[in-house]
């Protein structure tokens, strides 16, 4: 480790360097630190902080695809695009399917990643890798590319009836049916997402103190005493940052109606991103960004619910 | 490693058939995961007859190449897999050298308005893409890049994730070793470079690895700035091929899928540690 390794002389040298440092030496210090961060912070200005500013800009005017080339034509029209969104009933059913999408899909991610995650934990030691490379498998694969082999997979006669009739069960035409259209892309989206909270989980795990459990298993507390009692309160804060990510990722849900539906049966999987894809299509840039915001507000308002949520239960 | 604590090793020992539930359960659990996969890889060599007829065959009755060829004759795939691939090398490349320099600032030096540079980083972190890609190809178009690499490349040359990575890690790289470089009379760049840049392999394997992922599989930016044929990567040239008349080619389109995963899983397979490690520092902080 030559981490551990410091030379002698540092210790002195600091202190001295602490009381000498003068507002030059910070200034110059400032002027360093700048030259490291330039190409940073303008590729983030040009690419993240304008288009932020410009989105919501934008999502007070009419600015249209024919506006590009001759922006003096944009009018500002208020709060107009985004009432406009609320009297849409085709972004309003967005919301609710995007409502639908996160309401089931978060807890049921959070429930299997959390059995799983404890499973492989509880002493398993054999195939650990393969379990783990197995369940983290789609999370590295293109949605577009596993969207397509799911398309098939649920097709009224594909593999996944085919399984259901086996077990005497008539399945639904999944994606042709706007009730079932919701839940496959549901199951879809926590296939893909398993096993990055699986992970995260784990990592939880790893971080409670043993002692506490087995204090715990002193006291004469069960198997699910110790889960409930102990290990789920310690694992808060993880919980917490797995919700928070899962519902940054699921509010944006676009790739997987895209492929498999186009936002159909009758907008059944129209999501908010996928509204503002369509707008943004017709060249209504304005109506899209105010639609864009929404959405950002949205995942903002969740993340802090969260933090308050699982914080208050101290 | 020290043995496994008593209780644990008691517990076990007590219900060998909680184990047994246990491994079953997770067997079970991962056939399912990876049945799409199997589906995936067999189906791209099945006949377009094989495919639609019932019941469902899972080991092709003929195998054949035919719809991998039709990538490479009638569609370019050669074309998409090195857009993908120079799209990803270069947003790598970028995000190693420039996440890890402000990274560094942000961690090791002590500058006026490094808080709030700070803060805008991590407000970012929450920014859906949807919001950005409206002014973004605005401005793309503007400047005449539409479908070209620059649109495809410079909007993700450095990610406000891959800083808050660089800078965790150089946090934990101890201030007496910059000290004694600096009495040494090394300058900033010569630390950095000499310095802290050797000790900061791990982070960059991690950021190389996320970046590459997320470039591989990037999809509405790419979707939407690569308008012209020769430019699609290949998640867009697959989205685009599975509508319409082509949809009912489904080898083709199957055969596509396995194109498009199976770099990554290889790579997956390959550093697969070092992958899940990413996603657990990451997602930990």
């Amino acid at each position: 480790m030559t981490l551990l390794r410091q030379p002698r002389v540092t210790g002195a040298g600091r202190i001295a360097g602490a009381r000498r440092r003068g507002s030059t030496a910070r200034r110059r210090a400032t002027v360093v630190a700048y030259l490291f961060a330039l190409p940073f912070i303008a590729s983030f200005a040009v690419f993240m902080v304008f288009p932020v500013l410009a989105s919501l800009g934008m999502s007070f005017t009419d600015f249209t695809n024919r506006d590009i080339q001759n922006p003096t034509s944009v009018n500002p029209v208020g709060f107009q695009q985004f009432s406009a969104l609320l009297s849409n009933p085709q972004f309003l059913r967005s919301v609710l399917n995007t409502v639908y999408f996160v309401g089931v899909g978060i807890p049921l991610t959070m429930v299997i990643a959390l059995a799983l995650a404890v499973a492989l934990n509880s002493g398993i030691n054999r195939f650990r890798t393969a379990f783990r490379v197995g369940f983290f498998a789609p999370v590295v694969t293109s949605i577009v590319a596993v969207a397509v082999v799911w398309r098939f997979i649920l097709q009224p006669d594909g593999l996944l009836n085919e399984a259901l009739a086996a077990v005497g069960i008539t399945g639904p035409n999944w994606l042709g049916d706007p009730a079932w259209a919701m839940p496959a892309m549901i199951m879809m989206a926590v296939w893909r997402s398993v096993g990055t909270l699986m992970v995260i989980f784990i990592a939880g795990l790893q971080n409670i103190p043993q002692e506490v459990l087995e204090a715990a298993e002193i006291d004469g507390a069960g198997r699910a005493q110790r889960f409930f009692r102990v290990t789920l309160p310690l694992m808060r804060p993880t919980l917490l940052l797995g919700a928070v990510l899962l519902s940054v990722g699921f509010l944006q849900f676009f790739e997987e109606p895209f492929v498999m539906t186009r936002g159909g049966p009758l907008d059944a999987t129209l999501s908010i991103s996928y509204f503002t894809y369509n707008q943004f299509g017709f060249g209504n840039f304005g109506l899209a960004s105010a639609a864009s915001y929404l959405l950002f507000v949205a995942i903002a308002l969740l993340s802090l619910v969260q933090f308050r949520l699982f914080r208050s239960k101290d | 490693m020290t043995a496994p604590p008593l209780a644990t090793r008691r517990r076990q020992d007590r219900v060998p058939f909680v184990r047994a539930v246990t491994y079953a359960a997770l067997i079970l659990a991962v056939v399912v995961t990876l049945i799409p996969f199997a589906w995936m890889f067999l189906g791209a060599f099945k006949t377009d007859g094989e495919l639609i007829r019932r019941p469902i065959t899972w080991w092709p009755d003929q195998p054949t190449m035919e719809n991998f060829v039709t990538w490479f004759t009638r569609l370019d795939f050669g074309q998409f897999f090195l857009n993908s691939s120079i799209v990803a090398v270069a947003t790598v490349l970028g995000n190693l050298m420039f996440c890890s320099m402000v990274g560094y600032a942000l961690a090791k030096i002590d500058f006026a308005g490094k808080r709030v540079l700070f803060t805008l980083v991590l407000i970012t972190l929450m920014i859906p893409g949807v919001v950005t890609f409206i002014p973004l190809f605005v401005v793309v178009s503007k400047l005449g890049m539409i479908s070209t690499y620059p649109a495809l490349i410079l909007p993700f040359l450095a990610s406000p994730l891959g800083v808050f990575l660089m800078r965790q890690f150089m946090l934990g790289i101890p201030d007496a070793l910059l000290e004694a470089a600096r009495i040494d009379g090394a300058g900033e760049l010569r630390i950095f470079l000499r310095v802290v840049m050797p000790l900061c392999g791990p982070a960059l394997a991690t950021l190389a690895i996320l970046t590459f992922l997320g470039s591989w599989n990037n999809f509405l930016w790419p979707l939407v700035a690569a308008q012209s044929e020769d430019m699609y990567t290949l998640p867009v040239a697959l989205s685009l091929y599975s509508v319409g008349q082509n949809a009912t080619n489904y080898g083709v389109l199957l055969a596509g899928s396995v194109l498009v995963i199976t770099p990554i899983l290889l790579f997956f397979v390959a550093l697969q540690r070092y992958f899940i490690q990413g996603i657990a520092t990451v997602g930990v902080k």
